[in-house]
This record gives C-alpha cells, sequence and structure tokens, in this order.
C-alpha cells in the first residue's frame, strides 16, 4: 500500500471502524436488569439467588402488593405478580422461567441446569413438584386449625419426605453441585421457624437430611444474601393472620 | 446401540397425546403401550411413583413424566424440527403460554363444563378471560409457533411448544362441549383463536395423532351420565 494511503485509511476506516466496535460490546456489556420483587416471597428470592449466583448487577424494586406499581401493571398483565425479572425493558414472568431464562442468557458462569438432557428433564420434574405441592401445602399449615391444620402438617411434611427420600445422600438435589432444584426449593426455609411455629412441630426432626442439606445451602453467599430472617417472616405471617382473622 | 423409547399413555388424554406429536414431529420411533386408568399397572407405578400418571416416557430404560418436561426432553434429544425458538427471550415467553394453558386456561374450562353448578359461572368467566389473552398472544400468527424455522410461516415444522400444548384447547373442548351442551368456546366469540383451531388442525401430524372425534364424545357422554346418576 502507498505510504501516503495508510494514514488515510487508518483515519478515516480502521480507527472508526474499532471504535464502534469497541462502543457496540460496550453498550452489550451495559445490561439493564431489574426484579420486581416482595421481600417474603419464595418466588422472588429464587430469583435473586440466580442473578447472585451469575454475579449480575441488577437493581431490586420491593412492590407493594396492596398497591401494585403501574409497571408491575404493565411487566405483567396477565398475572400481575412478582417476581417480574425485567430485561433490557423486556419482561420475564414466572420465577422458573425466569431463572432458567437466567441461566440461558448468562451461560458462560456458574450454571443452574445440568447439561445432560435426562438430568435436565429430573430437574425440572422436581421444581414443578416443588411449585406445585409445597407453597400450598406450606399455607394450609399456617392458615388453619385443629383437625384441618393437622391433615395440613401431615401432607406437607409428606412431601417434605418425598424430597428428602429423592436428595438422599447427594449434597445437592443435581449431584454434587448446586443446581434448579435446590434453588426452587431453599427460599421456602425462610418459612420453616413460621410453620414450625404455626403448627407445633418440627421440621429437624421430621427431615434431619433435609435440614442438613438447607445448611449447606445457606453457606453460599448467593442463598444467605437472598433469604430473609425467619424471624422477620414469621411476623409478616403474623401480621396476615391478623389481617385475615386467622387466630 | 439401539435406541429405546416407549410410551405410556392413554388414548383420550390430551397430555399423553401432546407427547405422542412431538415425538413424531421429530421422527421418533416409539412402543406406545395403553395404560388401564382403572387398574393402573404395576409398571406405570414404577416410571412414575410420584403423580402415577400417564404419560411416562422411558428412554432407554430411564423413565420420565410431566408432559410439559417431555416436550423439552424431546426437543433437546433429538434434533430437528424444534418445538420451542433458539433465542432465551423467546423461550421464556414460550414457557410462559404452556404453563398459563396448564395451570389456568385448563383448569378454568374443565370447572365451567364439568364442575359443580355453584362454581360454573365463575370459573366459566375466568376462562372466558383467558382464552381472551391467549387469543391476543396470537395477534395476527396462524400458529403460535417459535418451532423450527420460526413462527408464522404455517406448516409442520413450524408447530411450537405453545400449539401443542393447547392441543385440549384446539380438539377435547369442542367435543366436551356438545356433550354437556356448554358452549364457551365458538366462532364469534374468538375469531382468531377459531383460525388458529382450523390451522392447527389442518396439520397432518397433528390430527392423525388425535382420539377419533366419536370415540371421544361418546366418553364424555357416559361421564356426563354418570355424574348425573350419581346426584
Amino acid at each position: 500500500m502507498d505510504n501516503s494511503l495508510t494514514p488515510l485509511v487508518l483515519k478515516r476506516l480502521l480507527v472508526p471502524t474499532l471504535l464502534h466496535l469497541g462502543f457496540r460490546k460496550t453498550l452489550t456489556m451495559a445490561d439493564e436488569v431489574v426484579l420486581l420483587d416482595f421481600w417474603p416471597s419464595p418466588f422472588g428470592m429464587r430469583v435473586r439467588i440466580a442473578l447472585a449466583e451469575k454475579g449480575i448487577k441488577y437493581e431490586y424494586k420491593e412492590e407493594d402488593l396492596r398497591n401494585k406499581s403501574p409497571l408491575l401493571l404493565k411487566m405483567n398483565p396477565v398475572h400481575k405478580q412478582i417476581p417480574v425479572l425485567i430485561h433490557n425493558g423486556k419482561p420475564v414472568n414466572e420465577s422458573l422461567i425466569a431463572v432458567q431464562y437466567i441461566d440461558e442468557v448468562w451461560k458462560d458462569k456458574s450454571p443452574i441446569l445440568p447439561s445432560d438432557p435426562y438430568q435436565r428433564a429430573l430437574a425440572r420434574f422436581w421444581a414443578d413438584y416443588i411449585d406445585k405441592k409445597i407453597y400450598v401445602s406450606g399455607k394450609k399449615v399456617w392458615q388453619t386449625k385443629g383437625e384441618e391444620q393437622e391433615e395440613a402438617k401431615k401432607e406437607f411434611i409428606g412431601h417434605l419426605k418425598m424430597l428428602e427420600g429423592e436428595l438422599g445422600d447427594k449434597a445437592f438435589f443435581g449431584g454434587e453441585c448446586f443446581g434448579f432444584v435446590d434453588v426452587a426449593l431453599v427460599p421456602f426455609y425462610s418459612w420453616f421457624y413460621a410453620y414450625e411455629t404455626c403448627g407445633s412441630f418440627s421440621i429437624e426432626a421430621e427431615c434431619p437430611k433435609l435440614m442438613a442439606w438447607v445448611k449447606r445451602c445457606m453457606q453460599r453467599d448467593s442463598v444467605a444474601k437472598s433469604l430473609p430472617d425467619q424471624h422477620k417472616v414469621y411476623d409478616f405471617v403474623l401480621q396476615l393472620k391478623k389481617k385475615f382473622g386467622i387466630e | 446401540m439401539a435406541e429405546e423409547v416407549k410410551l405410556f399413555g392413554l388414548w383420550g388424554s390430551p397430555f399423553s397425546r401432546r407427547v405422542e406429536i412431538a415425538l413424531k414431529i421429530k421422527g421418533v420411533k416409539y412402543e406406545y403401550i395403553e395404560d388401564d386408568l382403572q387398574n393402573k399397572s404395576a409398571l406405570l407405578l414404577k416410571y412414575n411413583p410420584v403423580h402415577k400418571k400417564v404419560p411416562v416416557l422411558l428412554h432407554n430404560g430411564k423413565p420420565i413424566a410431566e408432559s410439559l418436561v417431555l416436550l423439552e426432553y424431546i426437543d433437546e434429544t433429538w434434533e430437528g424440527n424444534p418445538n420451542l425458538p433458539p433465542d432465551p427471550y423467546e423461550r421464556a415467553q414460550a414457557r410462559f403460554w404452556a404453563k398459563f394453558i396448564d395451570e389456568k386456561c385448563l383448569p378454568a374450562l374443565w370447572k365451567a363444563l364439568f364442575g359443580e353448578e355453584s362454581e360454573q359461572e365463575k370459573a366459566m368467566e375466568e376462562a372466558l378471560q383467558n382464552l381472551k389473552m391467549l387469543e391476543k398472544e396470537l395477534k395476527d400468527k396462524r400458529l403460535f409457533g417459535g418451532g423450527g424455522g420460526g413462527g408464522g410461516g404455517g406448516g409442520e415444522e413450524s408447530i411450537g411448544l405453545v400449539d401443542i400444548a393447547a392441543n385440549f384447547i384446539a380438539y377435547w373442548v369442542g367435543i366436551i362441549q356438545e356433550a354437556v351442551g356448554a358452549e364457551i368456546l365458538n366462532r364469534e366469540r374468538f375469531p382468531v383463536l377459531y383460525k388458529w383451531i382450523d390451522e392447527l388442525l389442518s396439520c397432518s401430524v397433528i390430527r392423525e395423532n388425535l382420539p377419533p372425534r366419536d370415540k371421544m364424545l361418546a366418553y364424555f357422554i357416559s361421564r356426563v351420565q354418570a355424574a348425573k346418576a350419581s346426584k
């Protein structure tokens, strides 16, 4: 190339192109992540844990569920519920769907779902089981009393024992590594004190292996920092009971 | 190693048929085993001890249950004609609507058609609302899509997770309505949804994997009669 042409090529073509590419890279790196959440929600906690596992910076927005924000109603018009993950302005609703989304977008770090399709299917199966059984049966424990509560306790403990059986002697549900099913279940630990106190029973006594698993999970920063204090949750439950006239 | 795929299903179950559709779209050869609900087979109890329900897929001896879990498993295990798109955001949307169908649409429709009389009116309202939301999501797409080469193109390769999950709405609701003598879904109320139903049922892989209409209708009529007799 002719000497006199090189600086011109650099100035007019290469430099702007390189600057443009660099600028574009900076743009993609500045992801905007917002989480609409409610502090005692185990579903919200799942998303908090996933974001923390991946080291993603995000803005946490606390919602008052008695006075839902226009943003929440806009981002989740179908269910009007938290958690809502908003990534660069686009909403992802339903906690387990958001966790999978986070795993797929930020795929180069701390995988949450296993890579083998059969293991993934098992993980989804158990997460689905947790979704269908734990919240509803746990709620019945603190919402009822007498005979109804005894039934509710039996059902709730039954589900926990089923999960404990699935855990077996593994460190985590997926094996050696903390993963999807652990993320799905461990947030309910923040409600254990409330369930136990309202129902007069001990989860440790019923499911010691599960409690050992809880302790292992709580050693992770992502989990410890995403779960509220159990006593704070219990106070919240007492308020709810008062509000709904459940004594 | 020769691959062994077995499906425990039920001829009239939309959940079971979802899995068959997904396997057929991928061209997977499988052995179908009809389960007898009244007398759940020992095999079913062995392979799905948690829920004791069909469908259950056995792939080289390893069991998997729950139809939506199975649709994703099938997508990830066998290549070609994917039912989920590659983009994470679009996958999240597809999963959202499939879940909405299973957790909101189906229970409301079932209650509106078969529930206690006291519950039916409220369930009907909810079912109508849910169907409206689903219709809104369809917009002007021919299929919910997201499968194959992307939505909008039509044809079997564009059938997506949501289309398969909504099979109950496309086929069973019409039959049950006739058996029960109710009407929730009709062309006037839901023109966009009906266009989708026409499009979906025009796909041979869907049509060929549905239970025969007269047999299904007879089944629901007998259920209605049994329910009346027990009152």
